[in-house]
């Protein structure tokens, strides 16, 4: 049958409007799952998933992880480090002998821009990207939409604002593509030295000052920023980062409105984000974590070929 | 060494920009010379003839640009397939550029090049030593030497020689004896870890871009220092409309700067990238369409003096990986003529006579090799084309033992027919 998604979830740049709003659509039920006493499914019984993580990765990993045991699929993790690619085995035959073992699905998370795209286009089974260099993030953008859409009821129209490190960001490439679809005004802030040149093209408005990108937002997206980027120059130095880009109390006091304010972790509190902001009263960031897990339920589900009329039958059969 | 046969190419159109000649008639090699050209010549007793109707005749091509990669990657290529599928591109003869390994820096290394290019017996092979010791851009490498040893030029290729007073020095020894010093135009510290131009695309995929003004920095810094020294700088494989104006600038000034470009920059553009193909992947980057533009009408306004392969043969499985570790370069000797007579001659950029002169005549002159005409006496250096014949490029079908080329799959037009080294059958096409 044909799959609603195609065959990979690669990106939010390949997705139409209605795909993204049926992986929200789809989630939305499947939230319900996660707050029963037994977490579980059996929507994917017999389906065997592999969680291809070459980089460190805490939340993204137990997240899919707990989707696909929420869902009833069997699952293996294998990363880099004690795995045949510390032997020097390349990614396509790792993936190929993954697959000779007949599996159904790859969860991939690779340092390589292009990796997802690499081993969606060599092997049979579905593909899902679960952060690909400073590629793409689908499922982070996905989860960033749906708890948007939780808090404003709608996307389109809302201003959002990525504050940081656009040019190093996989989750700031799938939220442009992810909102811009769905309608909303989408902004970057950050320092120069820290956005693509072209960002422009891409569609965005760019702010230089942060208190400027406070006063127009109705949601910021707050990146983190990676303490390499310090040692390689991009930046001269974090507390300076933290004087001019962070994300405080006060400036945030001084917003005509209330700002929503996102995170996709792990922060850097102090950094980009101060504490008070990241544990007050208009923070969703532990929403998104908890929307990670339905959102990853959903394109597991999506991809491997339900359709998203049962997504509310799944959830009943226990 | 025995006299071959007489070889008579028969009614072809006979074009040489070096001597002016475009038209209709017959050419005649003897004992590895050109012994007549034009208008209708008998055969002589026991000569091969060879129909040219239809076919262009022209001065064998010269790539002044490719890697050969023999010694130490014999995997990927060795001299003998190279000079083979030189010879199958058109090319009569190929300067091997030295990063290889080890690195061409001594006389001993460019003789072995020589030798190993003599014992193809296809395009002749003519070394390039290397500018620095180890092409590690501290010390200069004895260039006295490998100049008696048969170096035609010096290049640090694959890398840039980052020290300008390196390349001052390497400018005014390099005019001691007369050659010219090729220079991979690339800042180092604004194109670190890049892996396509800096643009758009670039942004999109996440790749980190290379900015043209990595090229363009050490473009102005050579074109100075060749004007401080009077030494014959050659830019490197050009690649933006920055450069192709820095070069201009140059060159109104009477500065001995000339460059060629390659034949991928002058008909794709980044967008090959899509898809994170890493057919698309070299260096120079493939660049934006306006870069391509300016560099088809630096072709024609003679800005850009020649037009060369950077044929860079790759292991298949080196290829087929993530877009940021695959290496870069791509195969360029089988697909040169029919690419640019595609993207160049058909749509009326050029006349198929300045693509001639870009890839034959003007090497020969700027390089100082033998060949690049059909002069009566000249070297029997030939190369019969048929430039409205359509082909598809198969790389299984390629001489080269590298299968990296963006162009799988395209349908082009040119197709060599006939290639004549030293008056010798090197390559010939049936039908």
């Amino acid at each position: 049958m044909s799959a609603p998604l195609g065959k990979d979830l690669l990106g939010l740049e390949q997705l139409t409007a209605e795909q993204i709003n049926l992986v929200l659509d789809t989630a939305l039920p499947l939230k319900e799952i996660s707050e029963r006493t037994i977490k579980k499914v059996p929507t994917l019984r017999g389906a065997t998933i592999v969680n291809l993580f070459f980089e460190a990765s805490t939340r993204t990993r137990i997240s899919f992880e707990f989707a696909e045991k929420r869902m009833s699929a069997d699952t293996v993790n294998v990363g880099a480090a004690g795995s045949s690619v510390s032997k020097g085995e390349t990614l396509v035959d790792t993936a190929r002998n993954l697959e000779a073992m007949r599996i159904d699905m790859v969860v991939i998370r690779h340092p390589a821009s292009g990796a997802a795209q690499f081993l969606a286009e060599r092997i049979e089974s579905n593909v899902i990207n679960a952060g690909d260099g400073t590629h793409e993030h689908p499922t982070q953008g996905l989860l960033d939409l749906l708890t948007l859409r939780d808090h404003f009821g709608t996307i389109a129209g809302k201003k959002v604002c990525l504050c940081g490190d656009v040019l190093h960001s996989r989750v700031a490439r799938s939220n442009i593509w992810g909102l811009t679809k769905l309608g909303a005004e989408v902004a970057v802030c950050g320092p120069r030295s820290l956005l693509p040149n072209a960002i422009e093209e891409m569609g965005v408005k760019v702010f230089d000052r942060i208190e400027t990108a406070i006063e127009w937002a109705d949601a910021l997206n707050v990146l983190r920023l990676q303490l390499e980027r310090m040692h390689a120059g991009y930046i001269p130095s974090l507390r300076e980062y933290n004087r001019v880009f962070g994300v405080t109390r006060e400036r945030l006091d001084r917003a005509p409105r209330d700002v929503l304010i996102l995170h996709p972790g792990p922060m850097n509190r102090g950094v980009e984000i101060d504490s008070d902001v990241a544990d007050g009263p208009h923070s969703v960031i532990l929403n998104q974590v908890t929307n990670g897990v339905a959102i990853r339920m959903a394109v597991l589900y999506l991809l491997s070929g339900n359709t998203p009329q049962l997504a509310e039958a799944a959830k009943g059969i226990a | 060494m025995s006299a071959h046969r007489d070889v008579l190419l028969k009614g072809g159109r006979l074009v040489d920009p070096s001597s002016k000649l475009d038209g209709i008639g017959d050419l005649l090699v003897r004992d590895g010379k050109i012994e007549s050209v034009g208008g209708n010549i008998a055969a002589p007793a026991d000569a091969t003839v060879i129909d040219c109707t239809g076919q262009v005749v022209a001065p064998g091509f010269i790539d002044v640009h490719c890697h050969l990669r023999e010694p130490g990657r014999e995997d990927v290529e060795t001299i003998a397939t190279g000079a083979r599928a030189a010879a199958a591109g058109g090319f009569t003869a190929v300067c091997a550029m030295p990063n290889t390994d080890p690195v061409t820096d001594n006389q001993a290394a460019v003789g072995f090049v020589l030798k190993q290019g003599k014992a193809a017996a296809a395009a002749r092979v003519y070394p390039i030593g290397a500018i620095s010791m180890g092409e590690r851009g501290e010390r200069l490498a004895e260039f006295g030497e490998m100049v008696g040893a048969g170096a035609i030029a010096v290049s640090d290729d694959g890398k840039p020689v980052v020290s300008a007073q390196l390349m001052r020095t390497a400018l005014e020894y390099a005019r001691t004896f007369g050659i010219p010093v090729a220079d991979h135009c690339e800042d180092p510290t604004l194109a670190e870890g890049g892996a396509m131009n800096e643009g758009l695309v670039s942004a999109r995929l996440g790749l980190k871009g290379i900015p043209s003004e990595a090229e363009e920095i050490m473009a102005i810094r050579d074109i100075l220092l060749a004007r401080r020294t009077g030494g014959h700088v050659h830019l490197c494989h050009m690649s933006t409309r920055g450069s192709v104006e820095l070069i201009r600038w140059g060159k109104d000034r009477n500065i001995r700067v000339t460059a060629e470009v390659c034949p991928h920059h002058l008909s794709l553009t980044e967008a090959e990238v899509e898809g994170y193909d890493t057919h698309a992947k070299m260096n120079p980057p493939l660049r934006s369409a306006d870069d391509v533009d300016a560099l088809q009408q630096a072709v024609k306004d003679g800005t850009i003096d020649v037009i060369a392969t950077d044929h860079a043969p790759h292991h298949y499985d080196e290829k087929e990986r993530e877009f940021a570790d695959a290496p870069n370069g791509i195969v360029g000797f089988e697909t040169a003529l029919a690419v640019n007579i595609t993207w160049l001659v058909k749509p009326g950029i050029i006349s198929l006579a300045t693509l001639i002169d870009k890839m034959s005549c003007a090497p020969a002159k700027l390089f100082h090799l033998p060949g690049g005409t059909l002069r009566r006496g000249g070297a029997a250096d030939v190369t019969v084309f048929d430039p409205a014949r359509e082909w598809t490029v198969e790389p299984t079908r390629f001489f080269t033992k590298g299968r990296n080329t963006p162009y799988t799959g395209r349908t082009l037009t040119g197709l060599v027919a006939c290639v004549l080294v030293d008056g010798r059958i090197v390559h010939t096409v049936k039908g």
